[in-house]
């Protein structure tokens, strides 16, 4: 096979989670694969806001897909996440009854969870809550510990995942729409906003977008998206260490609810809402919602009430009509979508390239996993561990906020994934994602970022 | 010297190279203070001034009518002339009890032990995000200070045709140097029924073509990964839509005090600044504070008078003449 990314084994259509992690296994197993992104860097879609949960799979419905797709995911991230510099917070979870009716429910998550054979769960009363959480709010009742829930890096992990697959192989192409498509029996033909690409097997994973990709291609979708929205507010470093623990609502049949979390930044998070939108890329946040989030937040925390805001936004979850992951072979067209990847990709990512692997497999598509592949380290941005400027040599702190050196911002030009919007900058940096939002390094980072995005910070010079 | 070796203990280590923290630098030094060292974590010293290059700065302390950077850098001059220590790129990231501070520099991080240490690390305007606003983050959205820092010290522009929402002093600041970029702002809105200042913003406004709206809010922000319009509403309900390519966040400026937060010193969660005595001097002795930092609606001058003030107490509190602290 040669390096040519319009004549491929595998077409992987989407840059996000889902999409990195299928490039990977593809390139792992040996096969050659292009990932087709239509934006100017990965996560572009459900995949910029999220969580950031690392789900053991507890509460998955139990036997789905789903629930399976997490528990491999989940193990293989634990597998493999120090070879590639990923970081872990090994916060726990505490689903937290706040009230009576809540604690009844107790029972039915501690089946669930021994059914999915996550069997390390335990009651807490509120002394023991007390012990591991003692800022949580007197009102607290009762908790069930999950030790294996953690926290992750929500944007550095597919990083690595594509980084690896480049590494070994693969390509891809960015800025490149997914048009339409044709398949003569043997290959597919995707028409691209970057021209022509021809593969003989494609993994669709164009998250919110999933449906519309299928229809193009295939001319019809089995599933609709109906993109749910949800909102978050970041606090203030300064209470980072207010809490250590994931709290998790008693969840209801629609949502895993409001949660209360440490992110892998420093950061204490509340969030995310429930909110069905007609609008895939809408990500706007609503003052209101917000000021509820805060409410519900420092009800929870009552030490929140002094915090400042840091940061808002909302992330969009691919959902469809039906609850779980929207998997689907076309036999026949060397075609499987990975659809309806709502509320648990980050985690079941892994799995679910494993699982799409089987399916290509089953389609045909045989090739030797590769001998030694080669894995690098990303660079680490999370907050518990050594970061760039703690090394000497990296020139300036170009974000004061988020400790955000000149030579970090200047590595992620380079590389085999050189970066390519502002937003993939903040992404694999953090720069300008703290408390001043930009204030005091925007006009710094619009000058070292000169002449290397599409759409620019600085939109011309000044009086000319 | 510009990067003296960091590390060496110091009488007096004062966080933040503005207005404030040169004032009371210059003024240690004079009062006889041998070891002055001024610490900023930026490239260059000076502080906000660097990147307003409008006036008026320099009134009552240099008796004229000047734009920020040729003030700025007539204060680091002086500075060095009364050999005053300047480290820039240097970071403080934690205070420690007694004056003892952590310190990031590409250098190499470490740590530095000043007798006192003055925190004048200033203000920040507050964002999009901290005011709960409703709507997306996209490009084109900022706050004065960045829109300032882009145009004076890199000659680009982040918008051609903004909003500007906001009508404190800052705003004026604003409206100056869009006008002197070349930049045409579409409008400008206030929540209030009436601008936030007394500077003539009606006429102000009008004089730049500006039309001001007031009693009104943004209800939504439109575009892709640029701005591109933003709809209003007002006092009455009546809606609109107004095309823009920028949308710029003016004032509510908010103390620089993480630092502060992050330490034992004791702090005011109402005005966002550390408890100080009437001597400038915080719930730990070792430190004093002034400018922006305690009461973030200040001029230049105010901030380097206070820095002069505190610098005496500090002088005094060496000697040992300043009264304990109550
Ligand atoms: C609020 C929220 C909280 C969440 N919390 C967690 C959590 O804590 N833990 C967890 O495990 N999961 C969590 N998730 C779920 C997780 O984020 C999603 O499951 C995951 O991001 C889905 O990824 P994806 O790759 O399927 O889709 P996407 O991220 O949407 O990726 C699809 C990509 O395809 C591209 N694309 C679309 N159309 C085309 C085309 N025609 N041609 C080329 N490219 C195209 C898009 O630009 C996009 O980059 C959460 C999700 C949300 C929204
Ligand atoms: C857009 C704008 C326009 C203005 N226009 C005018 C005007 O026309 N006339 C006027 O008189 N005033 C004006 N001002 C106000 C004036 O700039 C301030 O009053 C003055 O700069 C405050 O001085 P300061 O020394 O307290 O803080 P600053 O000037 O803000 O200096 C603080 C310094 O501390 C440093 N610092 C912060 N944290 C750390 C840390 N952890 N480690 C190391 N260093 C740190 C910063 O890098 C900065 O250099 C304007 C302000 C703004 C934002």
């Amino acid at each position: 096979m040669g390096s040519d990314s319009s004549n491929v084994d595998v077409a992987v259509i989407g840059g996000g989670v889902v999409g990195c992690a299928v490039a990977r296994r593809m390139a792992l197993e040996g096969a050659y694969v292009v990932l087709i992104e239509k934006a100017a860097d990965i996560l572009d879609g459900a995949s910029k806001g999220n969580s950031a949960i690392l789900h053991t799979g507890f509460d998955a419905p139990v036997d789905s897909l789903e629930q399976k797709c997490v528990r491999d995911g989940y193990e293989e991230y634990l597998g493999i996440h120090a070879s590639f510099n990923l970081p872990i917070l090994k916060t726990g979870a505490l689903i937290a009854a706040w009230s009576e009716e809540e604690e009844v429910r107790f029972g039915d998550i501690l089946k669930k969870a021994h059914d999915n054979g996550v069997g390390d769960l335990r009651l807490l009363n509120r002394s023991e809550i007390s012990d591991i959480e003692p800022n949580l709010s007197k009102d607290i009742r009762s908790a069930i510990a999950v030790p294996r829930e953690y926290v992750i890096d929500p944007w550095s992990t597919p990083l690595a995942y594509l980084q690896q697959a480049l590494q070994n192989g693969g390509q891809v192409l960015f800025n490149a729409e997914v048009t339409d498509g044709a398949f003569d029996g043997e290959r597919w033909q995707l028409n691209t906003m970057r021209g022509p690409v021809r593969a003989l097997h494609v993994v669709n994973c164009a998250g919110l977008y999933g449906d519309i990709v299928d229809k193009r291609a295939l001319g019809a979708s089995r599933f609709t998206i109906k993109p749910r929205k949800g909102q978050f507010v970041v606090f203030d470093k300064a209470a980072g260490k207010l809490l250590s623990s994931i709290v998790l609502p008693v969840p209801t049949k629609r949502t895993k609810g409001i949660v209360l979390f440490p992110t892998i930044f420093g950061n204490i998070a509340v969030g995310p809402t429930a909110e069905d939108q007609d609008e895939r890329d809408d990500a706007s946040v609503d003052r209101e919602i917000l000021t509820a989030l805060v409410e519900q937040a420092i009800q929870k925390l009552p030490a929140l009430s002094n915090t400042q805001v840091t940061a808002t936004f909302a992330g969009i979850r691919p959902a469809t009509e039906e609850n779980g992951y929207r998997v689907i072979e076309y036999p026949d067209q060397n075609w499987i979508t990975l659809g309806g990847i709502r509320s648990t990709g980050l985690s079941g990512a892994l799995g679910l390239a494993r699982h799409a692997h089987r399916l290509l497999t089953k389609q045909g598509l045989a090739f030797h996993p590769i001998n030694n592949p080669v894995v690098s380290q990303v660079p680490n941005i999370a907050e518990h561990l050594p970061r760039d400027y703690e090394n000497p040599g990296y020139g300036e702190i170009v974000c004061h906020c988020e400790m955000v050196t000149q030579r970090e911002i200047l590595a992620t030009m380079e590389g085999p994934i050189p970066v390519g919007s502002l937003s993939g900058l903040k992404r694999r940096t953090r720069a300008a994602m703290g408390r001043c939002q930009g204030f005091y390094c925007s006009a710094r980072i619009a000058e070292l970022t000169k002449g290397k995005f599409a759409e620019p910070i600085g939109v011309g010079d000044a009086n000319a | 010297m510009l990067n003296p070796p960091i590390y060496d203990n110091c009488d007096v280590a004062i966080i933040g190279a503005g207005p404030a923290g040169l004032a009371a630098a210059i003024r240690l030094k004079k009062l006889g203070i041998e070891n002055v060292l001024v610490l900023d974590r930026e490239s260059e010293p000076g502080g906000i001034p660097r990147h307003c290059g409008h006036p008026p700065f320099g009134m009552l302390e240099f008796a004229r009518v000047m734009r920020g950077p040729s003030y700025a850098r007539r204060l680091v001059g002086e500075a060095r002339r009364a050999g005053v220590g300047i480290s820039v790129r240097t970071s403080v990231t934690m205070l420690g009890a007694g004056g003892g501070l952590t310190i990031a520099s590409p250098q190499g991080n470490g740590e530095l032990t000043a007798k006192r240490v003055l925190l004048s690390t200033g203000v920040r305007e507050t964002p999009q995000s901290a005011r709960l606003m409703s709507g997306a983050r996209m490009l084109g959205i900022c706050t004065t200070g960045a829109l300032q820092a882009m145009v004076y010290l890199k000659g680009l522009i982040p918008f051609r045709r903004p909003v500007i929402v906001g009508t404190e002093t800052v705003a004026f600041s604003a409206l100056l140097t869009c006008k002197k970029a070349g930049i045409k702002p579409v409008a400008m809105i206030e929540g209030k029924s009436c601008p936030g200042t007394r500077w003539p913003f009606h006429n102000a406004s009008r004089l730049l073509g500006v039309p001001l709206f007031v009693e009104t809010r943004i209800t939504k922000i439109i575009g892709g990964n640029r701005i591109e319009a933003i709809k209003i509403i007002d006092g009455k309900g009546n809606a609109r839509e107004l095309a823009c390519d920028g949308l710029l966040f003016t004032g509510q400026f908010t103390p620089e005090s993480s630092l502060v937060r992050m330490s034992h010193l004791l702090f005011d969660h109402e005005t966002g600044s550390p408890v100080i005595d009437p001597f400038g001097r915080c719930s730990d002795s070792a430190y004093f504070a002034a400018g922006n930092l305690l009461q973030p609606l200040k001029m230049a001058m105010n901030c380097w008078r206070e820095g002069r003030k505190t610098a005496q107490w500090i002088a005094k509190d060496i000697a040992g003449s300043l009264p304990d602290r109550q």
